[in-house]
């Protein structure tokens, strides 16, 4: 149960960029309107990242080479299909990890 | 005779709102759960893990703060890449605060301080319904769904110092699954005209990630291919 002041700051840190994206258009939306560039430019936001980071994991850079993550794209086909046919977070969660677990064990 | 069907609308309780928040909490507990484990796993403890908890609030975000520091990241790296990663509830805010404009100030940023992508969820399915949203409701849901991440985040770590080696159980790929997840939600709710466009950003995405990942650590990758594909996605729009 240790912490320190760097982390703490840290931590206040992240909190404070997390808080502001959150309330800003809660405190802003009575006054202005956004520009619909902005706007337009923000929607593809969620896919986008979302997807960012799935594929971070397909790919490592070793060395000099970025090379393809054969565990993690097999792990990320059945987790894949669990989430689309469930459209359940849960599921995916414990399909993801149960699958991740097995391919672990059978390859070792 | 013209008959208007009459749905009872949703009652603006408190208890109301703990109770639509009840599905979602699996959701919360087990990546909660995770998240407390890999947390120790990358080496910081109990006590930061209940303040990541308390004061970040937000799944994706807590993960990769853990990643980075893990990693070594620079402060600057870790908070820029924080930003980006939950830009996204700028987006849901937008969404959700217009049907708060009747409450106060102080009511709307408790609304938004507690908005995270499950409850963003369980409200835009509601106001979808009825066409409004209610302030007691909102917070029965948001703070059903802070106290159980709170809880869910602690007891996570606690169990972590017990489990020296969460990788063998697969739990760090709970975040990926959940992103996965969370991935397959936001393109069920695009319209199917717009779908293939979606789908063909994800292509430049893997092309982009792939390229960008040569010179540049993951989560600049992350950060920089999002606004890159965003654009283009702008750009080929229709």
């Amino acid at each position: 149960m240790t912490t320190s002041v760097a982390m703490v700051l840290l931590i206040l840190g992240c909190a404070l960029v997390t808080w502001i994206p959150r309330i800003l258009p809660f405190i802003l939306v009575k006054n202005m309107k956004m520009p619909k560039m902005v706007l337009r430019w923000l929607a593809y936001i969620p896919v986008c990242i979302l997807s960012a980071l799935v594929i971070e994991g397909f790919f490592e850079k070793e060395e000099a080479i970025v090379t393809v993550q054969w565990l993690n794209i097999m792990a990320f086909i059945p987790t894949l299909f669990v989430a689309l046919l469930t459209k359940s977070l849960s599921k995916t969660v414990i399909a993801g990890v149960v699958t991740m677990a097995g391919l672990r064990l059978l390859l070792g | 005779m013209e008959q208007i069907e009459q749905k009872p609308l949703t009652p603006d309780t408190f208890l109301q709102g703990i109770k639509d928040c009840v599905p979602t909490l699996l959701g919360y507990i087990s990546i909660g759960l995770a998240f407390g484990v890999v947390g120790i796993a990358s080496g910081i403890s109990v006590l930061e893990v209940f303040l990541l908890s308390v004061l970040v609030y937000a799944g994706s975000a807590q993960f990769i703060f853990c990643g980075l520091y893990l990693a070594g990241a620079p402060v600057t790296a870790v908070i820029v890449t924080i930003f980006i990663v939950n830009l996204r509830h700028l987006l849901m805010s937008l969404t959700i605060a217009p049907y708060f404009t009747k409450y106060s100030t102080l009511r709307n940023i408790g609304f938004g301080t507690l908005l995270t992508d499950e409850t963003f969820g369980v409200s835009v399915v509601a106001a979808g319904k009825e066409g409004r949203l209610g302030g007691k409701w909102m917070d029965g849901l948001n703070i059903t769904a802070y106290t159980s991440w709170i809880a869910a985040c602690t007891v996570g770590g606690i169990i972590g110092q017990w489990l020296p080696d969460p990788e063998k159980w697969g739990l760090d790929y709970a975040l990926v699954a959940m992103f996965v997840a969370l991935l397959v939600l936001t393109l069920a709710s695009i319209p199917k005209e717009k779908l293939m466009h979606y789908i063909k950003l994800i292509g430049i995405m893997i092309i982009s990630m792939y390229g960008m990942l040569y010179f540049m650590p993951g989560h600049l990758a992350v950060l920089l291919s999002t606004m890159v594909v965003a654009t283009i996605g702008v750009v080929l729009e229709k």
